[in-house]
């Protein structure tokens, strides 16, 4: 009796496993990031079922995906993020002979300095960072430059965003357009923190915050906020007041990719998956949903002129020519610029 | 950066503390010829085992060792310095005179210090607020003390988070106070992203644990020492200073707790109503995991903060011997 017992608990605690024995993909996602619905159609079309998870920062992601080996198949980290990923060991190459549609994606945003050859990365949304300003507020002339952010005239109306590399980098161009948003010199490093932490002390910043303030600008909260240009897209959709600009001084391009995990358990199901949002109809979809610009150049001409013509989706050649990638920071320059942007969010309001 | 892979003897450590565990169960049950009570008790002691002492232990191993898992005190030092490590950095790569221009940060000291001043205000306002609310509710001639209870609970049913962003709409510059404020000629003032709304977020969650346990020993309470106070001439606000109040001190003791300790270690609040103008212990902490991607630090960081929880916590223990209170300590 006892055995029989035994027995039948153990296939109880094993049954789940076998449900588990379909065909899935686990996906880490940004938050508010995709069209849910493609999601049904790729389960559909390919009966892989989707495990669909989201994070809000690349910090966070990176430490999920290193303390749960196995448990992602295609993840979605930023640039500078996919470098330090690689560096590290811990992204597979994607096999792109599964992944046909690349093709579509822009040649630019092809063969990027931060994965040579596009060997591990798969371009998902890219965009600039700028000032998003509501224009019966804001003179559009004060706001060409980065300067703007410590120009009295709109003391205690800047959202700041609470970024360490975007904060930062920004600080950096303002000094100079010649400095590299992704400086290793210490004087500049510690030149630019003061010069965020006079703006601060000073009362300039109304808030440091991210993803709430594209909500507060629709709301009229803010005069100017520092803000990705895909949420500066979805702010002036609700608030025609609202305008989005790439200070003079230049700025960071980024770009969002779909990568894999060495550790991947399904990494054939992630290249479909990929290749499935390589899909023209399918990226626009996502556009749509998530107002971000796409690197997929099929994409965009289905969209129409309306979309081909905005210098928030898609800027100009003059704009990206200002522009950078970020880069990641060894060990060392990390906590460099960490320390002095830690000093920087303390200091109070005097 | 991060290694999460522990020494073995780690490993071992954990697996002969298991198979100590499990032997003791079984001593005890040989000893006692069958099952003990205390046997019940064991599955919330393997909890505690798993899910308290455990991450205690890995949160001391951490705060001990640095990067590559040998043991240092360098973790304290960049508490006291919070510049140490940029220092140590910047002279590794060979500029010295960099190095010597990089003074005592004292970032993370300060806002361990501001963080104890919020969590003392927060909790003196909540004894001033809480202390009355449960007199009223614990009043056996008040008809309306049972309401109150409900009232004080309801809000509870809704997550703290929500509860937090719904006074975001309240105190916005364009939010419903303002509105109301311009409406009778006031005029619009700017409410919120300073220290004022972060402790009145504060209060706000943290208030009913301040409540509760002042109430619990209030209806405790035996009202005859009330009556006989009063039959030997004391007059009402008398009898309220020389017996009720005495008595409720083991609630009290319990309260300040309570509201304390997740005062000190808030870390969401400050960040929606403070807007970053009222950085706290618990997002520096968060912030040094995540972004500086520093657990060792992260860790220390957390248990010099546990360690003064604890001192705390005992110093309040001395003044409720026998946990009358019914709380935590």
């Amino acid at each position: 009796m006892k055995k029989v017992l035994c027995v039948l608990l153990a296939a109880l605690i094993l049954l789940p496993t076998f449900a588990l024995a379909d065909e899935v993909v686990n996906v880490f996602n940004w938050e508010d990031y995709i069209d849910e619905s493609v999601l049904a159609q790729f389960e559909e079309e390919t009966g892989i079922k989707v495990n669909y998870m989201r994070f809000t920062d690349n910090e966070e992601m990176v430490i999920s995906v290193e303390s749960n080996p196995g448990a992602f198949d295609v993840v979605f980290p930023s640039e500078y993020m996919v470098e330090r990923l690689i560096n590290k060991g811990l992204l597979a190459e994607i096999n792109f002979d599964n992944i046909p549609n690349f093709s579509n994606i822009r040649e630019d945003l092809k063969n990027p300095s931060y994965d040579a050859g596009n060997a591990h990365s798969v371009p998902y949304m890219w965009g600039t960072l700028g000032i998003l300003y509501n224009t019966k507020l804001v003179d559009e002339a004060d706001v060409q430059t980065w300067k703007v952010l410590w120009n009295e005239k709109y003391a205690g109306q800047i959202l700041m965003m609470d970024s360490l590399r975007d904060t930062m980098g920004l600080a950096l161009r303002t000094l100079d357009a010649s400095n590299s948003m992704n400086s290793t010199d210490y004087t500049q490093l510690k030149a630019a923190a003061d010069l965020l932490k006079d703006q601060k002390a000073a009362g300039m910043v109304k808030a440091y915050g991210l993803d709430e303030f594209k909500d507060k600008m629709v709301a009229g909260e803010g005069a100017l906020a520092v803000v990705y240009s895909g949420d500066a897209e979805y702010a002036i959709e609700l608030n025609e007041d609202l305008a989005y600009v790439v200070p003079q001084e230049g700025s960071n391009i980024w770009v969002d990719c779909a990568v894999i995990p060495v550790s991947a358990k399904n990494k054939e199901n992630a290249e479909k998956f990929i290749d499935f949002l390589c899909r023209p109809e399918i990226a626009a979809a996502n556009v749509e949903e998530i107002g971000y610009c796409s690197p997929n150049e099929a994409a965009i001409e289905m969209m129409g002129e309306d979309y081909q013509n905005s210098n928030v989706m898609n800027p100009s050649d003059e704009v990206i020519s200002r522009c950078e990638y970020y880069h990641d920071l060894d060990e060392m320059w990390l906590n460099i610029y960490t320390t002095l942007y830690s000093d920087v969010l303390s200091t109070k309001v005097k | 950066m991060i290694d999460l892979t522990l020494p073995a003897w780690a490993g071992w450590a954990m697996g002969c503390g298991l198979l100590l565990f499990i032997l003791m169960v079984a001593l005890s049950v040989r000893r006692n010829h069958g099952i003990k009570r205390s046997l019940f008790a064991m599955p919330y002691t393997l909890w505690m085992f798993i899910f308290t002492l455990l991450p205690c232990v890995l949160i001391a191993y951490y705060a001990l060792t640095d990067a590559n898992g040998r043991f240092t005190l360098d973790n304290f030092r960049s508490f006291w310095d919070s510049n140490h490590i940029m220092r140590e950095n910047l002279r590794a790569m060979g500029g010295d005179e960099m190095a010597a221009t990089v003074a005592r940060g004292s970032v993370n000291v300060d806002t361990l210090v501001y963080s104890l001043w919020m969590a003392f205000l927060c909790t003196a306002i909540s004894l001033v607020l809480g202390y009355p609310a449960a007199l009223f509710m614990a009043d056996r001639k008040m008809k309306l003390g049972a309401t109150l209870v409900v009232l004080f609970i309801i809000p509870m049913w809704m997550n703290f988070l929500l509860r937090t962003i719904a006074w975001m709409s309240l105190l916005e510059d364009n939010g419903l106070i303002n509105a109301f404020l311009e409406w009778i000629g006031i005029g619009r003032r700017q409410l919120m992203y300073n220290q004022q709304a972060v402790l009145l977020g504060m209060v706000y969650n943290f208030l009913p644990f301040m409540v509760f346990p002042i109430y619990t020993s209030l209806s405790k309470l035996d009202p005859k020492l009330g009556e006989a106070a009063q039959d030997l001439g004391c007059n009402e606000i008398r009898t309220l200073y020389k017996v009720t109040m005495p008595l409720s001190l083991p609630g009290v003791i319990s309260g300040i707790t309570m509201v304390f300790m997740p005062s000190v270690t808030t870390f969401f609040i400050p960040r929606v109503l403070g807007g970053g103008n009222t950085r706290m212990f618990g997002d520096l902490i968060e912030s040094t995991f995540k972004t500086a991607g520093n657990w060792n630090l992260g860790s220390a960081l957390s248990l010099i903060m546990m360690v003064l929880i604890l001192i705390s916590l005992s110093i309040l223990r001395k003044a409720d011997p026998n946990g009358e209170g019914g709380g935590i300590v």
